[in-house]
């Protein structure tokens, strides 16, 4: 009956519930968590215990973070239920946003490729 | 009908423009956020004196050891208080929606309460820095982690001082369930501050 009522609920407003957004908050912080403990095995004091990590360490990180970033998007800030027009407002500079960060690292890249190579 | 629900009738769009005036300037500040993290990813290890961000550092005047002066600990807090003061901000405004004053004031209340909590922690993190001898015109993570760390800590005090004005506009009974897009407003500012410490938070702090 409960269950009913908050499925209801849900599609009535359109918005999740608060059970959904508690749900989504404990995710976040075990993915938190995640990020901190990949930092300890990777570079803090129980480093090594897994093996070298380095490699894996970067795209890991991000690859949470990027998981942290849409959960609150979609659910926090409401992008999966609301109108389009405001995830296109949202996404589009974000878009630019992530190229500008891209081409910067790109950039980087080159300069100390070229300064190594005694250019 | 009530005056909030016929201004946003009128538009053109169908939507509320307000709302969609909060998401063009959260779209902007995604571009701001952006140019500062892509400076600190290509200044931070290029200071020619310290102190580092993780790896210690002996100044050559004195022949004291810096320590790295990041400290994981006191900032996972920071953030943890940071991402559960943006679910209290969601079910903040679920208890403004249907009318819930308790609910609101409540939630509301412990939004704010961790908001202020992150500013005094990036307070002493800032102070602490500076007694290790890391300042803005010391090298260029200094520069860079101040630049962006303070930006973002100017925007959670804005957003504080934002969800302050909610609270008291709740606590005169000015926040009706047809006015909940103030509150809204608010929170989507809120959880934008928040993604940007997400991304902030390993790239600054995690990532050596």
């Amino acid at each position: 009956m409960t269950a009913h009522a908050t499925a209801a609920d849900e599609h009535e407003h359109g918005h999740p519930t608060p059970g959904t957004y508690t749900k989504v908050g404990l995710v976040l912080f075990i993915l938190t968590a995640l990020e901190v403990a990949l930092y300890e095995i990777t570079f803090g004091e129980h480093a090594g215990a897994l093996g070298d990590l380095r490699m894996v360490f970067v795209p890991a990180l991000l690859t949470l973070s990027f998981a942290k970033f849409a959960l609150v998007a979609m659910f926090y800030m409401h992008l999966k239920q609301d109108s389009r027009l405001f995830a296109g407002v949202f996404v589009f500079p974000l878009i630019i946003a992530a190229i500008v960060v891209l081409a910067l690292a790109a950039l980087l890249a080159y300069h100390m490729a070229f300064a190594q190579s005694g250019g | 009908m009530s005056d909030a629900q016929a201004a946003h009738l009128e538009t053109s769009t169908g939507l509320d423009s307000r709302k969609l005036a909060i998401w063009t300037f959260i779209g902007s500040e995604c571009m701001f956020f952006a140019s500062l993290i892509s400076t600190y990813v290509v200044y931070r290890n290029k200071s020619t004196v310290g102190p580092f961000p993780h790896q210690s550092w002996t100044d050559p005047a004195t022949g004291k050891v810096v320590e790295g002066v990041i400290e994981i600990p006191l900032v996972t807090v920071g953030t943890a208080l940071l991402l559960f003061s943006s679910l209290f901000v969601v079910l903040a405004l679920y208890g403004a929606q249907k009318g819930n004053r308790k609910m609101l004031l409540g939630w509301l209340g412990a939004t704010i309460t961790c908001g202020l909590f992150f500013v005094g922690m990036q307070v002493y993190e800032f102070t602490h820095f500076v007694h290790k001898g890391l300042t803005l015109q010391k090298n260029l993570f200094g520069a860079s982690f101040f630049t962006l760390t303070g930006f973002h800590g100017t925007h959670v005090t804005i957003g504080v001082i934002w969800l302050i004005t909610m609270f008291v506009l709740a606590l005169r009974k000015q926040l009706p369930p047809e006015n909940a897009i103030n509150l809204e407003m608010a929170a989507l500012y809120w959880h934008f501050v928040d993604v940007v410490w997400i991304i902030i938070f390993p790239v600054v702090y995690l990532m050596q």
